[in-house]
Protein backbone atom coordinates (compact mmCIF):
# COMPACT_ATOMS: atom_id res chain seq x y z
CA UNK A 1 0.00 0.00 0.00
CA UNK A 2 1.24 3.40 -1.37
CA UNK A 3 1.82 6.09 1.70
CA UNK A 4 0.25 9.26 1.32
CA UNK A 5 3.34 10.77 3.60
CA UNK A 6 5.17 11.45 -0.18
CA UNK A 7 2.84 13.18 -2.20
CA UNK A 8 3.29 16.97 -2.98
CA UNK A 9 0.23 18.49 -1.34
CA UNK A 10 -1.39 21.80 0.05
CA UNK A 11 -4.11 23.79 1.14
CA UNK A 12 -2.61 27.19 1.99
CA UNK A 13 0.81 27.24 1.13
CA UNK A 14 2.68 24.81 -1.21
CA UNK A 15 6.44 25.68 -1.63
CA UNK A 16 6.97 25.79 -5.28
CA UNK A 17 10.51 26.46 -7.52
CA UNK A 18 10.62 27.22 -11.19
CA UNK A 19 12.57 28.85 -13.43
CA UNK A 20 10.99 31.93 -15.23
CA UNK A 21 13.05 33.48 -17.99
CA UNK A 22 16.13 31.65 -16.97
CA UNK A 23 16.48 32.85 -12.98
CA UNK A 24 15.77 30.27 -10.23
CA UNK A 25 12.53 31.57 -8.16
CA UNK A 26 11.44 29.92 -4.86
CA UNK A 27 7.96 31.30 -3.42
CA UNK A 28 5.46 30.02 -1.83
CA UNK A 29 1.67 29.87 -2.92
CA UNK A 30 -1.68 28.73 -2.12
CA UNK A 31 -3.15 25.85 -4.83
CA UNK A 32 -5.83 28.21 -5.85
CA UNK A 33 -3.47 31.22 -7.32
CA UNK A 34 -3.83 31.03 -11.12
CA UNK A 35 -0.35 30.85 -12.99
CA UNK A 36 -0.93 34.59 -14.34
CA UNK A 37 -0.93 36.10 -11.01
CA UNK A 38 1.68 34.47 -9.50
CA UNK A 39 3.58 35.79 -12.69
CA UNK A 40 2.50 39.19 -11.89
CA UNK A 41 1.91 39.64 -8.73
CA UNK A 42 4.38 37.61 -6.78
CA UNK A 43 7.02 38.16 -9.78
CA UNK A 44 6.31 41.65 -10.80
CA UNK A 45 6.36 40.40 -14.46
CA UNK A 46 3.21 42.54 -15.34
CA UNK A 47 4.22 42.26 -19.02
CA UNK A 48 1.58 39.47 -19.52
CA UNK A 49 -1.50 40.31 -19.10
CA UNK A 50 -5.40 39.28 -18.13
CA UNK A 51 -7.38 40.23 -20.84
CA UNK A 52 -11.04 38.09 -20.63
CA UNK A 53 -9.51 35.86 -17.92
CA UNK A 54 -11.76 33.09 -19.32
CA UNK A 55 -9.11 31.56 -21.44
CA UNK A 56 -10.61 33.03 -24.66
CA UNK A 57 -8.35 35.96 -25.41
CA UNK A 58 -4.72 34.59 -25.15
CA UNK A 59 -3.25 38.03 -23.63
CA UNK A 60 -1.89 35.96 -20.86
CA UNK A 61 0.30 33.79 -23.25
CA UNK A 62 3.70 32.44 -21.56
CA UNK A 63 5.36 29.37 -23.21
CA UNK A 64 5.42 26.86 -20.12
CA UNK A 65 8.02 23.68 -20.76
CA UNK A 66 8.30 24.71 -24.12
CA UNK A 67 4.76 25.14 -25.32
CA UNK A 68 2.65 28.03 -25.74
CA UNK A 69 -0.19 28.42 -22.89
CA UNK A 70 -2.78 30.17 -21.06
CA UNK A 71 -1.54 31.35 -17.70
CA UNK A 72 -5.09 32.36 -16.72
CA UNK A 73 -6.47 28.27 -17.28
CA UNK A 74 -3.27 27.17 -15.34
CA UNK A 75 -2.75 27.34 -11.64
CA UNK A 76 0.34 28.52 -10.18
CA UNK A 77 1.44 25.26 -8.21
CA UNK A 78 1.67 23.60 -11.51
CA UNK A 79 4.77 25.65 -12.22
CA UNK A 80 6.98 23.82 -9.74
CA UNK A 81 10.02 22.30 -11.62
CA UNK A 82 9.15 23.63 -14.65
CA UNK A 83 10.65 26.53 -16.63
CA UNK A 84 8.76 29.49 -18.14
CA UNK A 85 9.45 32.36 -20.82
CA UNK A 86 7.42 35.71 -20.67
CA UNK A 87 7.46 38.69 -23.35
CA UNK A 88 10.28 39.91 -20.47
CA UNK A 89 12.86 37.49 -21.59
CA UNK A 90 12.43 38.46 -25.40
CA UNK A 91 14.58 41.43 -25.50
CA UNK A 92 18.79 40.21 -24.95
CA UNK A 93 20.94 43.41 -24.19
CA UNK A 94 18.74 45.93 -25.34
CA UNK A 95 17.92 44.61 -28.45
CA UNK A 96 14.51 43.61 -29.35
CA UNK A 97 13.82 40.08 -30.56
CA UNK A 98 13.03 39.36 -34.18
CA UNK A 99 8.65 39.00 -33.36
CA UNK A 100 8.94 42.09 -31.86
CA UNK A 101 11.77 44.25 -34.46
CA UNK A 102 8.75 42.83 -36.71
CA UNK A 103 5.24 44.01 -34.92
CA UNK A 104 7.25 47.35 -34.51
CA UNK A 105 8.27 47.94 -38.07
CA UNK A 106 5.09 46.35 -39.95
CA UNK A 107 2.60 47.97 -36.90
CA UNK A 108 1.35 44.67 -35.59
CA UNK A 109 0.03 46.74 -32.84
CA UNK A 110 -1.65 49.72 -32.04
CA UNK A 111 -3.03 49.74 -27.91
CA UNK A 112 -0.98 47.33 -27.33
CA UNK A 113 -2.70 45.52 -24.96
CA UNK A 114 -2.69 41.74 -26.92
CA UNK A 115 0.89 42.27 -27.97
CA UNK A 116 2.60 40.22 -25.11
CA UNK A 117 0.49 37.41 -25.19
CA UNK A 118 0.27 37.69 -29.80
CA UNK A 119 4.04 37.64 -29.38
CA UNK A 120 4.70 34.90 -27.15
CA UNK A 121 2.39 32.77 -29.00
CA UNK A 122 4.30 33.75 -32.36
CA UNK A 123 7.55 32.79 -30.76
CA UNK A 124 6.18 29.69 -30.15
CA UNK A 125 4.79 28.92 -32.94
CA UNK A 126 7.77 30.06 -35.44
CA UNK A 127 9.65 27.36 -33.41
CA UNK A 128 7.31 24.93 -34.34
CA UNK A 129 7.11 26.08 -37.79
CA UNK A 130 9.79 28.42 -39.28
CA UNK A 131 8.14 29.11 -42.20
CA UNK A 132 4.49 28.93 -42.21
CA UNK A 133 2.37 30.40 -45.03
CA UNK A 134 -0.66 33.28 -44.64
CA UNK A 135 -3.54 30.18 -43.89
CA UNK A 136 -0.95 28.83 -41.26
CA UNK A 137 -0.42 32.07 -39.30
CA UNK A 138 -3.92 32.74 -39.46
CA UNK A 139 -4.54 29.31 -37.76
CA UNK A 140 -1.56 29.75 -35.19
CA UNK A 141 -3.12 32.75 -33.85
CA UNK A 142 -6.61 31.90 -33.44
CA UNK A 143 -6.48 31.83 -29.83
CA UNK A 144 -5.33 35.03 -29.34
CA UNK A 145 -7.44 38.18 -29.76
CA UNK A 146 -6.85 41.36 -31.23
CA UNK A 147 -9.72 44.43 -31.23
CA UNK A 148 -7.63 46.83 -33.07
CA UNK A 149 -5.68 46.04 -35.91
CA UNK A 150 -8.13 43.43 -37.60
CA UNK A 151 -4.46 41.18 -37.53
CA UNK A 152 -4.03 42.06 -40.91
CA UNK A 153 -0.41 44.18 -39.74
CA UNK A 154 0.12 41.01 -37.52
CA UNK A 155 -0.02 38.78 -39.96
CA UNK A 156 2.02 40.98 -41.80
CA UNK A 157 4.43 40.82 -38.95
CA UNK A 158 4.73 37.29 -38.57
CA UNK A 159 5.70 37.10 -42.54
CA UNK A 160 8.65 39.49 -41.79
CA UNK A 161 9.31 37.56 -38.28
CA UNK A 162 9.56 34.74 -39.75
CA UNK A 163 11.80 35.64 -43.20
CA UNK A 164 14.64 37.29 -40.53
CA UNK A 165 14.44 34.79 -38.66
CA UNK A 166 14.84 32.51 -41.43
CA UNK A 167 18.02 34.25 -42.35
CA UNK A 168 19.72 33.61 -39.11
CA UNK B 1 -11.42 35.13 -10.45
CA UNK B 2 -10.05 32.52 -7.97
CA UNK B 3 -11.61 28.96 -6.99
CA UNK B 4 -13.09 28.05 -3.78
CA UNK B 5 -10.46 26.75 -1.87
CA UNK B 6 -9.16 22.81 -1.99
CA UNK B 7 -6.25 20.82 -1.50
CA UNK B 8 -4.03 20.27 -4.28
CA UNK B 9 -1.95 16.78 -4.71
CA UNK B 10 0.21 16.18 -7.27
CA UNK B 11 0.74 12.10 -7.19
CA UNK B 12 4.17 10.89 -9.16
CA UNK B 13 2.45 7.15 -10.10
CA UNK B 14 -1.15 6.09 -10.63
CA UNK B 15 -0.54 3.69 -7.22
CA UNK B 16 -0.67 7.09 -5.36
CA UNK B 17 -3.06 8.72 -7.34
CA UNK B 18 -5.60 5.36 -6.52
CA UNK B 19 -4.67 5.91 -2.82
CA UNK B 20 -5.86 9.55 -2.72
CA UNK B 21 -9.13 8.77 -5.15
CA UNK B 22 -10.14 6.19 -2.78
CA UNK B 23 -9.82 8.23 0.31
CA UNK B 24 -11.83 10.62 -1.13
CA UNK B 25 -13.98 9.34 -3.45
CA UNK B 26 -16.61 11.84 -4.83
CA UNK B 27 -14.85 14.94 -3.06
CA UNK B 28 -12.03 14.35 -5.33
CA UNK B 29 -11.74 15.63 -8.97
CA UNK B 30 -8.61 14.33 -11.20
CA UNK B 31 -6.72 17.36 -13.17
CA UNK B 32 -6.37 16.36 -16.76
CA UNK B 33 -5.49 19.20 -18.82
CA UNK B 34 -7.29 21.45 -16.75
CA UNK B 35 -8.91 23.46 -19.79
CA UNK B 36 -12.06 22.47 -18.81
CA UNK B 37 -11.36 21.81 -15.26
CA UNK B 38 -10.02 25.33 -14.44
CA UNK B 39 -12.45 27.39 -15.70
CA UNK B 40 -15.29 25.84 -13.93
CA UNK B 41 -13.31 26.36 -10.80
CA UNK B 42 -12.62 29.81 -11.35
CA UNK B 43 -16.03 30.65 -11.99
CA UNK B 44 -17.60 29.00 -8.94
CA UNK B 45 -19.58 26.83 -11.16
CA UNK B 46 -18.22 23.84 -8.93
CA UNK B 47 -16.16 23.46 -6.09
CA UNK B 48 -14.25 20.66 -5.22
CA UNK B 49 -12.36 20.30 -2.12
CA UNK B 50 -9.37 17.71 -3.86
CA UNK B 51 -7.51 18.17 -6.45
CA UNK B 52 -5.21 15.39 -8.09
CA UNK B 53 -2.91 16.13 -10.29
CA UNK B 54 -1.86 13.82 -12.75
CA UNK B 55 0.74 15.58 -14.92
CA UNK B 56 3.28 13.84 -12.91
CA UNK B 57 1.99 10.36 -13.91
CA UNK B 58 3.92 9.51 -16.33
CA UNK B 59 1.98 5.71 -17.14
CA UNK B 60 -0.71 8.28 -18.45
CA UNK B 61 1.41 9.49 -21.05
CA UNK B 62 1.94 7.21 -23.88
CA UNK B 63 0.95 6.26 -27.13
CA UNK B 64 1.24 2.89 -27.78
CA UNK B 65 0.55 0.15 -31.11
CA UNK B 66 -0.43 -3.27 -30.05
CA UNK B 67 -2.25 -6.14 -31.53
CA UNK B 68 -3.96 -4.25 -34.69
CA UNK B 69 -5.04 -1.34 -31.49
CA UNK B 70 -3.95 1.87 -30.75
CA UNK B 71 -3.63 3.02 -27.43
CA UNK B 72 -3.81 6.76 -25.96
CA UNK B 73 -3.25 7.30 -22.40
CA UNK B 74 -5.46 9.45 -20.60
CA UNK B 75 -3.15 12.76 -20.25
CA UNK B 76 -1.23 12.03 -23.66
CA UNK B 77 -2.25 16.17 -25.24
CA UNK B 78 -3.89 16.86 -28.48
CA UNK B 79 -0.89 19.03 -29.61
CA UNK B 80 0.89 15.06 -28.91
CA UNK B 81 -1.75 13.25 -30.67
CA UNK B 82 -1.42 16.29 -33.61
CA UNK B 83 2.24 16.17 -33.81
CA UNK B 84 2.31 11.86 -33.39
CA UNK B 85 3.17 9.87 -36.77
CA UNK B 86 1.71 6.69 -35.70
CA UNK B 87 -1.29 7.83 -35.32
CA UNK B 88 -1.18 10.27 -38.76
CA UNK B 89 -0.07 6.84 -40.50
CA UNK B 90 -2.86 4.44 -38.76
CA UNK B 91 -5.77 6.74 -37.61
CA UNK B 92 -5.75 9.36 -39.40
CA UNK B 93 -9.24 10.76 -38.29
CA UNK B 94 -7.65 11.12 -34.75
CA UNK B 95 -5.08 13.69 -36.38
CA UNK B 96 -7.78 15.01 -37.97
CA UNK B 97 -9.69 15.95 -35.39
CA UNK B 98 -7.29 16.42 -32.75
CA UNK B 99 -6.77 20.36 -35.42
CA UNK B 100 -10.05 21.51 -34.73
CA UNK B 101 -9.68 21.51 -30.80
CA UNK B 102 -9.81 25.12 -29.59
CA UNK B 103 -6.95 26.73 -30.11
CA UNK B 104 -3.12 25.97 -29.96
CA UNK B 105 -2.86 27.19 -26.33
CA UNK B 106 -5.50 24.88 -25.93
CA UNK B 107 -4.16 22.09 -27.45
CA UNK B 108 -0.61 22.06 -25.82
CA UNK B 109 -2.78 21.33 -22.43
CA UNK B 110 -5.64 19.87 -23.13
CA UNK B 111 -6.44 15.99 -23.22
CA UNK B 112 -8.12 13.24 -25.02
CA UNK B 113 -8.83 11.42 -21.86
CA UNK B 114 -9.91 14.74 -19.74
CA UNK B 115 -12.26 16.20 -23.09
CA UNK B 116 -13.95 12.44 -22.40
CA UNK B 117 -14.48 12.67 -18.87
CA UNK B 118 -15.69 15.81 -18.89
CA UNK B 119 -18.20 14.72 -21.40
CA UNK B 120 -19.27 18.01 -22.96
CA UNK B 121 -22.42 17.91 -25.38
CA UNK B 122 -20.10 19.69 -28.21
CA UNK B 123 -16.97 18.21 -27.55
CA UNK B 124 -15.04 17.17 -30.57
CA UNK B 125 -13.40 14.13 -29.22
CA UNK B 126 -16.70 12.13 -28.34
CA UNK B 127 -17.76 12.03 -32.13
CA UNK B 128 -14.31 10.50 -32.80
CA UNK B 129 -14.79 8.36 -30.06
CA UNK B 130 -18.09 6.61 -31.45
CA UNK B 131 -17.20 6.67 -34.94
CA UNK B 132 -14.55 4.69 -34.60
CA UNK B 133 -15.66 2.66 -31.83
CA UNK B 134 -13.24 3.40 -29.74
CA UNK B 135 -13.17 1.85 -25.62
CA UNK B 136 -11.87 3.35 -22.18
CA UNK B 137 -9.96 1.68 -19.42
CA UNK B 138 -10.78 2.93 -16.39
CA UNK B 139 -9.34 2.01 -12.82
CA UNK B 140 -11.33 1.74 -9.59
CA UNK B 141 -11.19 0.78 -6.43
CA UNK B 142 -12.32 -2.36 -7.13
CA UNK B 143 -9.62 -2.95 -10.01
CA UNK B 144 -9.85 -2.14 -13.68
CA UNK B 145 -12.62 -2.27 -16.45
CA UNK B 146 -13.61 -1.57 -19.55
CA UNK B 147 -16.47 0.86 -20.96
CA UNK B 148 -17.12 0.58 -24.58
CA UNK B 149 -17.66 4.01 -26.44
CA UNK B 150 -21.12 3.19 -27.03
CA UNK B 151 -21.78 3.09 -23.51
CA UNK B 152 -19.87 5.91 -22.15
CA UNK B 153 -22.11 9.02 -22.49
CA UNK B 154 -25.05 8.86 -20.14
CA UNK B 155 -25.99 12.42 -20.16
CA UNK B 156 -24.54 15.91 -20.32
CA UNK B 157 -21.58 16.19 -18.41
CA UNK B 158 -22.17 12.41 -17.10
CA UNK B 159 -20.59 9.77 -18.28
CA UNK B 160 -20.42 5.49 -17.09
CA UNK B 161 -17.69 6.46 -14.54
CA UNK B 162 -18.20 5.89 -11.04
CA UNK B 163 -16.48 8.34 -8.50
CA UNK B 164 -13.25 7.61 -7.50
CA UNK B 165 -12.73 5.79 -10.74
CA UNK B 166 -9.85 7.44 -13.32
CA UNK B 167 -9.59 6.97 -17.26
CA UNK B 168 -6.31 5.88 -18.25
CA UNK B 169 -6.73 4.82 -21.91
CA UNK B 170 -8.27 5.12 -25.02
CA UNK B 171 -8.44 1.85 -26.88
CA UNK B 172 -8.89 2.66 -30.70
CA UNK B 173 -9.19 -0.53 -33.37
CA UNK B 174 -6.89 0.31 -36.19
CA UNK B 175 -8.99 0.37 -39.51
CA UNK B 176 -8.29 -2.16 -42.59
CA UNK B 177 -6.32 -0.36 -45.42
CA UNK B 178 -9.59 0.69 -47.68
CA UNK B 179 -10.68 2.95 -45.54
CA UNK B 180 -11.74 6.95 -45.12
CA UNK B 181 -12.30 9.40 -42.86
CA UNK B 182 -12.99 13.14 -42.48
CA UNK B 183 -13.98 15.20 -39.06
CA UNK B 184 -16.09 18.29 -40.17
CA UNK B 185 -17.05 20.83 -37.61
CA UNK B 186 -18.65 24.40 -37.90
CA UNK B 187 -17.48 26.59 -35.75
CA UNK B 188 -18.64 30.04 -34.80
CA UNK B 189 -15.56 31.50 -34.74
CA UNK B 190 -11.76 30.47 -34.44
CA UNK B 191 -11.22 27.97 -31.24
CA UNK B 192 -15.39 28.33 -30.59
CA UNK B 193 -17.39 24.91 -29.70
CA UNK B 194 -18.97 23.20 -32.26
CA UNK B 195 -22.55 24.42 -33.81
CA UNK B 196 -21.95 20.56 -34.87
CA UNK B 197 -19.66 18.12 -35.39
CA UNK B 198 -19.53 15.11 -37.65
CA UNK B 199 -16.61 12.38 -37.17
CA UNK B 200 -16.99 9.42 -40.02
CA UNK B 201 -14.90 6.42 -40.28
CA UNK B 202 -15.85 4.09 -43.49
CA UNK B 203 -14.28 0.85 -44.99
CA UNK B 204 -15.20 -0.17 -48.50
CA UNK B 205 -14.59 -4.18 -49.68
CA UNK B 206 -12.56 -4.44 -53.26
CA UNK B 207 -16.40 -5.19 -55.00
CA UNK B 208 -16.89 -1.26 -53.63
CA UNK B 209 -19.27 -2.18 -50.93
CA UNK B 210 -19.02 -0.38 -47.48
CA UNK B 211 -17.98 -2.92 -45.02
CA UNK B 212 -17.75 -0.52 -41.88
CA UNK B 213 -19.40 2.27 -41.02
CA UNK B 214 -19.19 5.28 -38.10
CA UNK B 215 -20.72 8.60 -38.01
CA UNK B 216 -20.42 10.56 -34.77
CA UNK B 217 -22.11 13.71 -34.32
CA UNK B 218 -21.70 16.19 -31.55
CA UNK B 219 -24.05 18.85 -30.70
CA UNK B 220 -26.98 18.09 -32.46
CA UNK B 221 -28.45 15.84 -28.77
CA UNK B 222 -27.62 15.73 -24.60
CA UNK B 223 -24.51 13.88 -25.45
CA UNK B 224 -22.41 13.23 -28.43
CA UNK B 225 -24.19 10.11 -30.53
CA UNK B 226 -23.66 7.70 -33.10
CA UNK B 227 -25.93 7.77 -36.27
CA UNK B 228 -27.01 4.15 -36.17
CA UNK B 229 -29.75 4.21 -38.15
CA UNK B 230 -27.48 6.22 -41.48
CA UNK B 231 -24.33 3.23 -40.50
CA UNK B 232 -27.06 0.31 -40.90
CA UNK B 233 -28.21 1.77 -44.14
CA UNK B 234 -24.88 2.12 -45.53
CA UNK B 235 -23.08 -1.15 -44.47
CA UNK B 236 -23.16 -3.57 -48.10
CA UNK B 237 -24.07 -0.95 -50.03
CA UNK B 238 -21.99 1.21 -52.79
CA UNK B 239 -21.27 4.24 -51.43
CA UNK B 240 -22.82 6.82 -54.30
CA UNK B 241 -24.19 10.05 -54.40
CA UNK B 242 -27.15 8.62 -53.74
CA UNK B 243 -26.76 6.28 -50.88
CA UNK B 244 -24.37 9.05 -49.35
CA UNK B 245 -27.46 12.18 -49.96
CA UNK B 246 -30.11 9.40 -48.42
CA UNK B 247 -27.41 8.60 -45.28
CA UNK B 248 -27.10 12.21 -44.60
CA UNK B 249 -30.92 12.59 -43.80
CA UNK B 250 -31.37 9.73 -42.09
CA UNK B 251 -28.59 10.74 -39.73
CA UNK B 252 -30.41 14.01 -39.17
CA UNK B 253 -33.47 12.57 -38.36
CA UNK B 254 -31.75 10.85 -35.46
CA UNK B 255 -30.56 13.89 -33.98
CA UNK B 256 -32.14 15.80 -30.93
CA UNK B 257 -30.54 19.28 -31.05
CA UNK B 258 -31.58 22.23 -28.57
CA UNK B 259 -32.17 25.83 -29.65
CA UNK B 260 -29.60 27.87 -28.44
CA UNK B 261 -29.32 31.49 -28.43
CA UNK B 262 -25.63 31.67 -29.38
CA UNK B 263 -25.33 28.91 -32.39
CA UNK B 264 -28.65 28.62 -33.75
CA UNK B 265 -31.92 26.90 -33.61
CA UNK B 266 -32.51 22.91 -33.79
CA UNK B 267 -33.87 23.19 -37.19
CA UNK B 268 -30.40 24.97 -38.09
CA UNK B 269 -28.62 22.39 -36.35
CA UNK B 270 -30.26 19.58 -37.89
CA UNK B 271 -29.91 20.85 -41.56
CA UNK B 272 -26.13 21.57 -40.99
CA UNK B 273 -25.98 18.05 -39.48
CA UNK B 274 -26.86 16.64 -42.58
CA UNK B 275 -24.98 18.75 -44.72
CA UNK B 276 -22.17 18.31 -42.93
CA UNK B 277 -22.83 14.02 -43.12
CA UNK B 278 -23.18 14.43 -45.96
CA UNK B 279 -19.51 16.73 -46.78
CA UNK B 280 -17.99 14.01 -44.22
CA UNK B 281 -19.03 10.90 -46.14
CA UNK B 282 -18.11 12.20 -49.76
CA UNK B 283 -14.66 12.78 -48.44
CA UNK B 284 -14.22 9.57 -46.70
CA UNK B 285 -15.58 8.17 -50.00
CA UNK B 286 -12.53 10.15 -51.82
CA UNK B 287 -10.28 9.50 -49.21
CA UNK B 288 -10.69 5.60 -49.23
CA UNK B 289 -9.38 5.66 -52.75
CA UNK B 290 -5.64 5.96 -51.24
CA UNK B 291 -5.05 9.22 -50.80
CA UNK B 292 -4.85 10.85 -47.80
Amino acid sequence: MMQEGSITRGTHRIKIHARINGKTVEEEVEPRMLLVHFIREKLGLTGTHIGCDTSNCGACTVIYNGKSVKSCTMLAVQADESEIETIESLEKDGHLNPVQEAFRENHGLQCGFCTPGMIMEIAWFLRENPHPNEDQIRWGISGNMCRCTGYQNIVESVKAASETMGGE
Amino acid sequence: MFSEEFEYFRPKSLDEAMVLMKKYGENARVLAGGMSLIPLLKSRVISIPNIVDMSRVPELSKIEERQGEIRIGSMVTDYEIENSKLLYEKISLIKEVSGWIGDPQVRNRGTMGGSLCHADPSGDWGACFLALRGRATVIGDKGERTIESDDFFEDSYTTAMKSGEVMTEIIFPIPEKRSGYSYKKMERKAGDFATVGVAVQISISEKGECTYAGIGMTAVAPTPIRSRKAEAFLMGKKVDENTVREAAKIAAGETEPMDDPLRGSAEFKRYICEVLVRRGLNEAMERSKGVK
